[in-house]
């Protein structure tokens, strides 16, 4: 078994990551009440606040429910997810370029300094989650990145606008489709390298994506993509490539690893399959499902009998705006209107709240459901699929009254 | 402790809007705490399974049988290029069905 590395030689040659460093020790488990994120420890990694372990070689780290009772994720409150280790630790900004090449004219090495002043700045807030948020309440369960229901946020992003950037470059005739890279670059050679593709006509075609360089008003944390990375509003966040470092155009269209075979949803109108089977025929994950949370009260918490509480969250979609969020106490026979925050925009978290008083004591779920620009909703029964993507299940809360 | 110096001023010239930035970040990643359970041929897969990544890839996932765990070190091996031996495959698949198998 020659050429196996071992976890020092893997470790040293990620630099600083191999220090070991413990900066608070894991104290607090996450949800004892939740039994996805029971045990799961809360940590603390650097530019962030406490968020909850999922894995920490590659680091994945989820947003505590808490977060989403408003419209913007603090950026030290922003899930991570990284799939190959080592990631980067290190940036010298006076060394960074972004290098767009390919199948174009005219190559570019653009610094920060380039990007921020030859192409003018766009800003867009819109919501980046995770394809395989709420992995870890399928049924049956899948294999995967357990996630409980916070792998997602919502941003203020600043940045060039992919197209601008691939117009100074020059696209040749035949180009088919762009590839993104960033600076993490697995050790062990035979793992795929995390490379995405978007197709050329559709980035063409689409002013909003963005190479953000600006997250919230600030620089991006490290472990959200520092110094840059693209922002494909209303998709699902494995096209939003961190530490972004490379854009090339293709001439042939580009199916490594992490475009093929994963990230694939099931070729049906639902993206599900009856649950336990496999999928005919599969296509890229792509557009965002409407779904919307609860995030105040807590499941499992007490609210007071007779008395009026506020019950608030969040609700998003793909891209075609929030129009209305509803709420039932009566196990979805009956749904009343929320009252809706300020709108964001179409790809931004909608903030909704309600008053609530039941009437009577005792164990009450209370559930939520949104529907979007082009009425689409959530169903009450989950669909399906064998990744764990594309969860959109009517949410509930189970509170305590009295 | 998240950030050098330097990043500190850079976040300050930041904050101007869209000021031209230069310097240098750095952060260092807290070390791994994950572990897995003690029993046999528990060394074998702390070797294998943690050079790509951490063992709580392992132990986050679902509990499930043989066929789970065979399919998981199967797919490590031909789509991820674990040089991992039948031997020591068995005697992982072995440990994982014990210690993380359906009803643990
Ligand atoms: C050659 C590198 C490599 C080795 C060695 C390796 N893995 Fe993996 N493993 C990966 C990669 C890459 C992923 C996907 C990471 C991601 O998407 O975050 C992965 C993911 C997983 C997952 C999550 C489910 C999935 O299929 O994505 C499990 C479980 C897992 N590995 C278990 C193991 C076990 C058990 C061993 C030891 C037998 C092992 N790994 C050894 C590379 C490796």
């Amino acid at each position: 078994m020659s050429g196996r590395l071992s976890r020092r030689d893997f470790l040293a040659g990620a630099g600083t990551a191999g220090v070991a460093l413990l900066l608070s020790p894991p104290r607090a488990s996450a949800g004892a009440a939740d039994p996805v994120l029971a045990g799961r420890p809360l940590v603390r990694y650097p530019e962030k606040t406490e968020l909850i372990l999922l894995t920490s070689r590659p680091p994945q780290l989820e947003t505590p429910m808490k977060y989403f009772d408003r419209a913007i994720t603090p950026n030290e409150a922003f899930f991570v997810r990284y799939h190959v280790f080592p990631i980067p630790t290190r940036v010298d900004l006076d060394e960074w370029r972004l290098r767009v090449g390919g199948h174009v004219d005219r190559p570019l090495e653009l610094s920060m300094a380039d990007l921020q002043t030859k192409f003018s700045p766009a800003s867009i807030t819109a919501v980046c989650q995770c394809a395989g948020n709420s992995r870890g309440r399928f049924s049956p369960r899948v294999l995967g990145g357990q996630w409980g229901d916070g792998a997602m946020g919502n941003a203020e992003w600043v940045g060039a606008r992919l197209r601008e950037v691939l117009q100074a470059a020059g696209l040749r005739p035949g180009a088919v489709d762009v590839t993104f890279n960033g600076l993490d670059a697995p050790a062990f050679p035979t793992v795929p390298d995390f490379v995405k593709s978007l197709a050329v006509g559709q980035v063409m075609d689409w002013p909003e994506v963005l190479i953000a360089y600006q997250m919230n008003g600030r620089p991006l944390p490290m472990l959200n993509g520092f110094p840059a990375r693209l922002v494909v509003p209303g998709w699902y966040s494995t096209y939003w490539v961190k530490n972004l470092s490379e854009i090339t155009v293709t001439d042939q269209p580009f199916e490594k690893f992490w475009m093929k075979p994963a990230y694939r949803i099931p070729d049906t109108p639902c993206g599900c399959v009856e649950p336990g089977t496999a999928p005919a025929r599969t296509v890229p994950i792509s557009r965002m499902r409407t779904r919307s949370v609860i995030a105040s009260p807590e499941s499992g918490s007490r609210v007071p009998v007779g008395a009026s509480s506020t019950l608030a969250g969040v609700a998003f979609d793909g891209g075609y705006g929030i129009q209305t969020v509803e709420i039932s106490d009566d196990g979805g026979q009956t749904w009343r209107a929320t009252t809706l925050g300020p709108d964001l925009g179409r790809y931004s978290f909608r903030e909704w709240s309600a008053r609530w008083a039941p009437a009577r004591r005792g164990p009450q779920t209370v559930m939520v459901r949104a529907l979007n620009g082009i009425g689409e909703s959530q169903g009450m029964t989950p669909l399906w699929n064998p990744s764990g993507y594309l969860r959109n299940v009517v949410e509930r809360v189970d509170l305590e009254v009295g | 402790m998240a950030r050098t110096l330097v990043f500190r001023l850079v976040a300050l010239l930041a904050s101007a809007p869209l000021a031209a930035e230069a310097g240098v970040v750095s952060i260092t990643l807290p070390s791994d705490q994950g572990a897995l359970k003690a029993g046999t041929g528990m060394e074998v897969t702390q070797r294998a399974c943690q050079m790509c990544h951490s063992v709580d890839y392992i132990t986050m996932q679902p509990r499930g049988g043989e066929a789970q765990w065979r399919g998981v070190v199967n797919k490590m091996i031909k789509v991820f290029g674990a040089p991992i031996g039948d031997e020591d495959a068995r005697v992982i698949v072995e440990y994982l069905s014990r210690e993380y198998g359906a009803g643990r």
